[in-house]
């Protein structure tokens, strides 16, 4: 073994770390990304947790309508019919998070199917599949997401479709960016050189290099899906059924003045969650774009 | 017999201009070269030259255009799907850049097994055993095997992408610049390496080089490459002591030497601008630098041609430099 004098005295062996390990120590340095974690966990317990605290039927009338905050022992007051906007609040903590959660777990799915294929496959497949991208791309995303509860009813299921549909043209194009990227660096190559296969290719090899921007991509989207569930519910387009934040402001937009408390807290809650969730994001962009991290 | 058997080799790519006009790029054009089993062959040539291309195209990583690329009889460029899927398992290629070639997301180990876990060989039992022998013949230790490739210096990622090209028992490996990107001390150790491989494996190498000093250490059989042709190809010794192409002439002229002989000899230089590579000249690619050219290099394109036995050039005008 003349070859290895690298080998001599070479110091022990360095602890095996993966690159997820690296990059959760990266975003434990990121305080307001914990700040926001700690938020978003503390709304996902009151989502998952909350109803089971209060299980009344939200739409109960309780007390008198307009009761302001803290009046007979209800924390945010009634609102135009009566209704405990606590009880609102907790129950519609699940529904906003659920559908922010869904659309983005739809919009991801399908960015990341047509924006992989386009970018590995190049050719043809790339040119229809970016042209249908910038199809929807170009549409208005309200008005376009307005249109499909309007035709297919305003259930939750078709909201958080609706949601996907408009927002998925984001990761696709992202997802390409970065397969055209990764699929001419040599270990690529090299995994086709050894045999591997295109579906491994993609998923296994490309797609887990592709992912960081697109995790961040992904949390962003939950953030913008639990917004425009609230834009869709503001505008009466929502199952009328199911309170969700969206809703309760827009039950109660014709009391703004008098009763400003009933849209303040689902706002507020809204402001504080979306927030959180961007931090989580920007945390997230730091701790996994490995141009900032030091090798 | 010649294990690789290389001919009429050619790659073309299509480059777009605006207004939908196209124009062909031959990288690779009118290739042949064949190289017998446990030798190497050193591809050389300057950036853009169409040696790597030439090389990746017969590993079917790079589409060629036209051409055949037998290995043992077998024509890699006819086959399709799971045929050529199978047939990679013979040819492996130790790439140029150790931190693009490893997947940073796997273990050294991991990378190393996973050219097996693809082509399914050897059985899966004896596949922890084989990335442990594997790992000792590259001079890796086995608990390196946990690590990710961004804790191993460059030197040992090389290493471990030599590993890899080895897991299928390959008989020809194709070496893209596979020492250029490291340092002179790491090169040296890498390409003694090869050289112990080679005979303990009897491997065929196509090694890919614009490093004179390395090609003059690894080869047995040398081809000089201009613009996408070979100029010229013999065996080491004539090729190094007699260049008969007078680009093969202004290569070796180059190469910094700290011998005063050497270095005291008139270089013969290559002045002038190359052809554009869109628009070639119907004549001798390299008349525009050369310090020879004569108007019928200009309109006649000179054929490659054994001058003397195993000893092949393209030019009309071949012969010693003019020193």
């Amino acid at each position: 073994m003349t070859d290895r004098p690298d080998m001599a005295g070479a110091p022990p062996v360095e602890k095996p770390r993966s690159p997820a390990a690296e990059a959760f120590e990266m975003f434990r340095r990121n305080h307001a990304a914990v700040a926001g974690l700690v938020v978003l966990i503390a709304v996902i317990g009151i989502a998952a947790f909350g109803p089971l605290l209060y299980p009344e039927d939200p739409f109960m009338m309780v007390w008198t309508p307009f009761s302001p905050p803290g009046e007979q022992g209800y924390l945010f007051g009634t609102d135009y019919l009566g209704r405990d906007i606590m009880t609102l609040m907790i129950h519609g903590a699940r529904v906003s998070i659920t559908v922010g959660l869904a659309a983005a777990l739809v919009t991801v799915t399908i960015g990341i199917t047509v924006g992989a294929l386009a970018g590995f496959f190049r050719g043809l497949v790339e040119e229809a599949l970016m042209r249908l991208t910038e199809f929807f791309q170009v549409l208005p995303t309200l008005l376009f997401s307005m249109v499909i509860v309007a035709l297919f009813g305003a259930s939750l299921p078709m909201i958080t479709l609706a949601i996907g549909l408009v927002s998925w043209p984001a990761v696709a194009r992202i997802t390409r960016a970065e397969f055209l990227r990764i699929r001419e660096l040599e270990y690529v190559a090299a995994a086709r050189a050894g045999g591997v296969r295109n579906g491994r290719l993609i998923f296994r090899v490309i797609l887990p290099n592709a992912a960081p921007p697109i995790i961040v991509q992904a949390a962003l989207m939950v953030g913008s899906a639990i917004l425009f569930e609230a834009g869709l519910s503001f505008l009466g387009l929502t199952d009328p059924n199911v309170a969700s934040w969206g809703q309760i402001i827009g039950a109660n937009r014709p009391y703004i003045l008098d009763a400003s408390y009933t849209v303040t807290v689902p706002g507020i809650a809204i402001f504080v969650t979306v927030l959180a969730i961007s931090l989580v994001g920007d945390g997230l962009n730091d701790a996994l774009n490995p141009k900032l991290r030091a090798r | 017999m010649s294990l690789l058997e290389i001919e009429n080799l050619s790659v073309r790519f299509r480059i777009k201009g605006g207004w939908g006009r196209s124009a062909w790029l031959h990288a690779v054009d009118d290739v042949s070269l064949s190289l017998p089993r446990g030798k190497t062959l050193a591809l050389v040539g300057e950036s853009g030259s169409g040696k790597t291309t030439a090389a990746l195209a017969a590993a079917r990583l790079v589409p060629a255009s036209e051409g055949a690329v037998r290995l043992d009889g077998t024509d890699l460029l006819t086959l399709e799907g799971e045929t050529l899927r199978r047939a990679r398992a013979r040819v492996q290629v130790i790439f140029q850049d150790p931190y693009s070639s490893l997947n940073p997301r796997l273990r050294a180990g991991a990378i190393v097994r996973e050219p097996m876990d693809a082509l399914n060989t050897p059985p899966k039992a004896e596949r922890a055993d084989r990335v442990a022998e594997l790992f000792a013949q590259v001079g890796l230790r086995p608990e390196q095997q946990a690590l990710f490739p961004h804790q191993f210096s460059g030197g040992q990622r090389q290493r471990i992408g030599i590993a890899r090209a080895l897991a299928t028992r390959p008989e020809l490996i194709v070496c893209d610049e596979a020492v250029s990107a490291l340092d002179v001390a790491v090169q040296a150790q890498i390409l003694n390496l090869l050289r112990r491989l080679q005979a303990e494996l009897g491997l065929t190498f196509l090694f890919i080089s614009h490093d004179l000093g390395v090609v003059q250490h690894m080869s047995d059989r040398v081809a000089v490459m201009y613009m996408g042709r070979i100029v010229e190809e013999a065996d080491r010794g004539p090729l190094f002591s007699a260049p008969l192409h007078p680009y093969t002439q202004a290569l070796l002229a180059a190469v910094p030497s700290i011998d005063r002989r050497r270095r005291g000899r008139s270089a013969v230089k290559a002045t002038g601008e190359t052809p554009d590579p869109l628009n070639p000249p119907p004549g001798c690619m390299f008349a525009s630098r050369c310090p020879r050219a004569e108007a019928l290099c200009r309109e006649t394109r000179p054929a490659l041609e054994e001058k003397s036995p195993g000893h092949r050039a393209a030019c009309h005008f071949p012969g010693p430099s003019g020193d």
